[in-house]
């Protein structure tokens, strides 16, 4: 019987989500959840694609691919129940030669589509506050 | 929606013969909306009488900024007007200059400076990493009406500020709003920033001030904040206290940026208490 509780409570344990992922799907479902983000996602990639600062960097990119890992990887550090499936940032983005102002042109991009999804201010900082530790990785 | 996509990238390769040359002039700069601050009363990029670690325009790494600058300062019985520009090269170097001129409404005459000043970034980023932007700067200050100046105790007419800043915001910080925060200390002989000449009869001595800055950004465009600076006492025959600042600030695009606050300048010449409005509008380029 001892040995059910304990096996009981573990069980319960994994599935109860801590605080921090609590908050952590709060805003993924800020973000509109998966449709929302993969919305969110196209329209930055429209804004690059149309940015001559850096489309140049996505010319030979599977752009399909791209879209459905990026989404995959917002949904994951939002909180959402999605698995990244890509490359590390660090190797995917190797010998790219991206500098400060092309990473800033992508971060513009993706700003001004959660402007346009109407996401709240919020919602939007703690996405860049998520995802600006990346920048150690991709740039150069 | 994939088709989107596909057709935003056809329409990319068919554009890409659009002169990169137009880009430049449609764009200010790389940098992230607001990140170049406002314009200081001495010409520095920063926030409106404390200079920041920040470099001024939205020039990022391989690109060149500017800024051309308007400030109408009104307290009690004093009124300042300055007018200034910069340039920035690869958010790396600043150079700049403004004009002040500082008009003794009350007590009668204008005193005028110059302030040449260069700031180098040393290392770190505003929004990126875990340390702060760290930049050094000069202030070459001359001042062309020396008679009153020297005639209450001011021992030169030029004379040169140093400053290390540190810079660094928060994305998400309290309330998930932006914060910036930036501290500066300064070496200085200045009489209020110069204009009552540098050293005094009290002093002939460099002192070292501090400086803070905080704002909270509402949305992307409207930021709120604060900022004190410390300053010298050097003349006896007046006491000069320390100057805060409430301020709104609002960057409707890269192109302008707008700065309104409520100033406490403290004791000025003898003149108590000189509270008032300080209005600044930056344009970038």
């Amino acid at each position: 019987m001892k040995t059910l509780v304990f096996a009981a409570a573990l069980l319960l344990g994994s599935i109860m989500p801590s605080t921090a992922q609590a908050q952590s799907s709060a805003l993924y479902q800020q973000l509109g959840e998966r449709s929302g983000i993969e919305t969110i996602v196209e329209e930055m990639l429209l804004g690059v694609a149309d940015d001559e600062r850096i489309a140049h960097y996505f010319a030979d990119v599977d752009i399909l691919r791209l879209h459905k890992l990026i989404s995959e990887q917002v949904c994951n550090v939002s909180g959402g129940p999605c698995e990244y499936t890509g490359e590390t940032m660090a190797v995917s983005h190797n010998n790219l030669g991206i500098n400060n102002a092309d990473f800033n042109a992508l971060v513009e991009h993706l700003i001004a589509a959660m402007e346009q999804q109407e996401v709240p201010v919020s919602a939007q900082n703690e996405l860049l506050a998520l995802l600006a530790p990346m920048h150690r990785d991709i740039v150069e | 929606m994939p088709k989107r996509i596909v057709f935003g990238l056809s329409a990319l390769l068919i554009g890409a013969v659009q002169p990169a040359l137009a880009q430049q002039f449609e764009t200010p700069g790389s940098r992230l909306l607001a990140t170049g601050g406002a314009s200081t009363i001495e010409g520095s990029g920063g926030g409106g009488i404390v200079p920041w670690a920040t470099l001024s325009s939205y020039a990022d790494e391989g690109e060149w900024g500017g800024t051309a600058q308007m400030t109408e300062v009104q307290v009690d019985d004093f009124s300042l007007s300055v007018q200034g520009a910069s340039i920035n090269w690869n958010n790396r170097v600043e150079v700049s200059y403004a004009r002040q001129q500082f008009d003794l409404e009350t007590i009668g005459g204008e005193l005028e400076q110059q302030v040449w000043g260069v700031k180098a970034r040393i290392s770190g980023d505003l929004v990126y990493g875990a340390w702060p932007q760290v930049s050094a700067g000069v202030q070459y200050k001359r001042n062309q009406t020396f008679a009153l100046p020297q005639a209450v105790g001011a021992q030169d007419d030029t004379s040169t500020d140093y400053y290390v800043s540190a810079a660094k915001a928060w994305l998400a910080g309290p309330f998930s709003r932006t914060w910036v925060a930036n501290l500066t200390v300064r070496s200085t002989e200045a009489n209020q920033l110069g204009l009552l000449g540098f050293g005094g009869d009290k002093g002939d001595s460099r002192e070292w001030v501090g400086e803070a800055s905080v704002a909270m950004f509402v949305n992307r465009y409207w930021a709120i904040g604060m900022e004190y600076r410390q300053k010298p006492d050097l003349l006896s025959f007046a006491k000069e206290d320390d100057w805060k600042d409430v301020f709104v600030a609002y960057f409707p695009s890269k192109h302008v940026s707008l700065v309104g606050a409520y100033a406490d300048l403290g004791s000025i010449a003898g003149l108590d208490s000189q509270t008032g409005w300080y209005l600044s509008v930056q344009a970038s380029f």
